[in-house]
């Protein structure tokens, strides 16, 4: 029981952590727990289908097709994540906050909301197809241990949902003052560690082969594959053997993202000066 | 306009991605070894390769239960379905050892070793 609750653990609390992250940017705004529940429900839909259909997509593209899957999805998360930023950049905190205070739905706020359960589907999606994978060979083998590990697969999942919830928990208790800088800066930090992911996924499938050189090895510090590096890398991007191609791509990520608030930021609009990327 | 925004930004992408599509050619043949994966257990367990090459690596799945080809210190992770052959790039590597597992089925183990 205890290996598959470990495995099924390791691929759902990434997911964990970045649905935490969302409940926790959006909150006050209402309708986003139905908006985020659909997230889930789309990914893990989404998931048993790519794991379905995981034969076939691995021959896709010269035997790159995972990769290629993989690298997409990333990449539109990427967009979804920057577009949900240079959004609250546009219409700043005070619609965010007329939107907590009139409890209501407005179609703006919709749109951001769905860019966010897109992310959402996306993160459970690749975490989640993994896991079905795996539960479906754990159940097809040998027939004895089966329930057990099945037993060890749910709690694993239950773990990964406390994560989520601590997550939550933790940002929210961060003051209001600050709590527009600080999820900007999560959301692009995620981003360009989702753009790195990217990059190495198109590494691995032999499709991007400039600047694939190690730049630093950081794994004596934190192996990237520990649980907190593993948190790092969901929240970061960290990666203890960088190549040339990531470093390059997750400061490009940044960078863009930063260009495009500033430039998209609410003109003309007296506004408490606040510490980061907009500022 | 929100319009705008997203047509720039939209544009932006786009440009990143072209640049970084259009990367040069590479300069070195890879290095090819396969491993199969059967009864649970990679054949052969290890393997060599030269250091400072690129290594294409190909692992073909011939249990009835899929796999996931893992390794942390390759920096290399793909599902390996039933019956299927999976190829991986590893980039050029310093002299070493490197494990590798079945993240599926952790007993699955193997070693990559450069001399």
């Amino acid at each position: 029981m205890l290996p598959s609750l470990i495995i099924v653990f390791r691929e759902v609390f990434e997911a964990g952590l970045i649905i935490g992250i969302v409940m926790a940017v959006t909150a006050g705004v209402a309708g986003r727990r139905l908006w985020v529940a659909g997230g889930v429900a789309a990914g893990v839909l989404g998931a048993c289908i790519v794991a379905l259909f995981a034969g076939g997509l691995s021959q896709l593209f010269h035997g790159s097709g995972q990769e290629l899957f993989n690298a997409s999805i990333l990449g539109f998360a990427v967009v979804m994540l920057g577009w949900h930023n240079v959004w609250m950049a546009r219409h700043g905190r005070e619609l965010a906050a007329e939107l907590r205070a009139a409890g209501q739905a407005v179609v703006e706020g919709s749109k951001s909301l769905a860019a966010l359960a897109i992310v959402v589907a996306i993160a459970v999606l690749r975490e989640g197809s993994e896991v079905v994978l795996f539960l479906y060979g754990v159940a097809a083998a040998e027939g004895g241990a089966s329930g057990s590990m099945l037993v060890g697969g749910v709690i694993g999942l239950a773990l990964g949902a406390l994560v989520c919830f601590l997550t939550y928990l933790g940002l929210v208790t961060i003051p209001t003052r600050y709590l527009f800088a600080v999820t900007s800066t999560l959301i692009a930090l995620l981003a360009a560690g989702m753009a790195a992911q990217a990059i190495a996924f198109l590494q691995q499938a032999d499709i991007l082969t400039a600047l694939d050189q190690t730049v630093w090895d950081t794994s004596w510090i934190l192996r990237d594959g520990s649980f907190l590096g593993r948190a790092l890398h969901t929240l970061i991007g960290y990666v203890d053997q960088p190549t040339a191609m990531q470093l390059i791509v997750y400061a490009a990520t940044l960078a863009i993202i930063a260009l495009l608030m500033k430039v998209f930021a609410v003109p003309h609009q007296e506004r408490p000066r606040a510490p980061g990327l907009a500022g | 306009m929100i319009r705008n925004a997203r047509a720039t930004f939209g544009l932006a992408v786009l440009a990143s991605l072209y640049v970084m599509h259009a990367a040069p050619v590479r300069a070195d043949e890879p290095v090819a070894i396969t491993i199969t994966i059967k009864d649970r257990q990679f054949e052969p367990a290890e393997v060599h390769a030269p250091a400072g090459k690129p290594i294409a690596l190909s692992v073909k799945n011939l249990d009835s239960i899929a796999a996931e080809f893992e390794s942390e210190a390759l920096h290399v992770e793909k599902v390996v379905p039933p019956g299927r052959e999976a190829v991986v790039r590893v980039r050029p590597l310093e002299p070493g050892r490197y494990n590798f597992f079945d993240d599926f089925h952790r007993a699955t183990q193997g070693v990559l070793i450069v001399p």
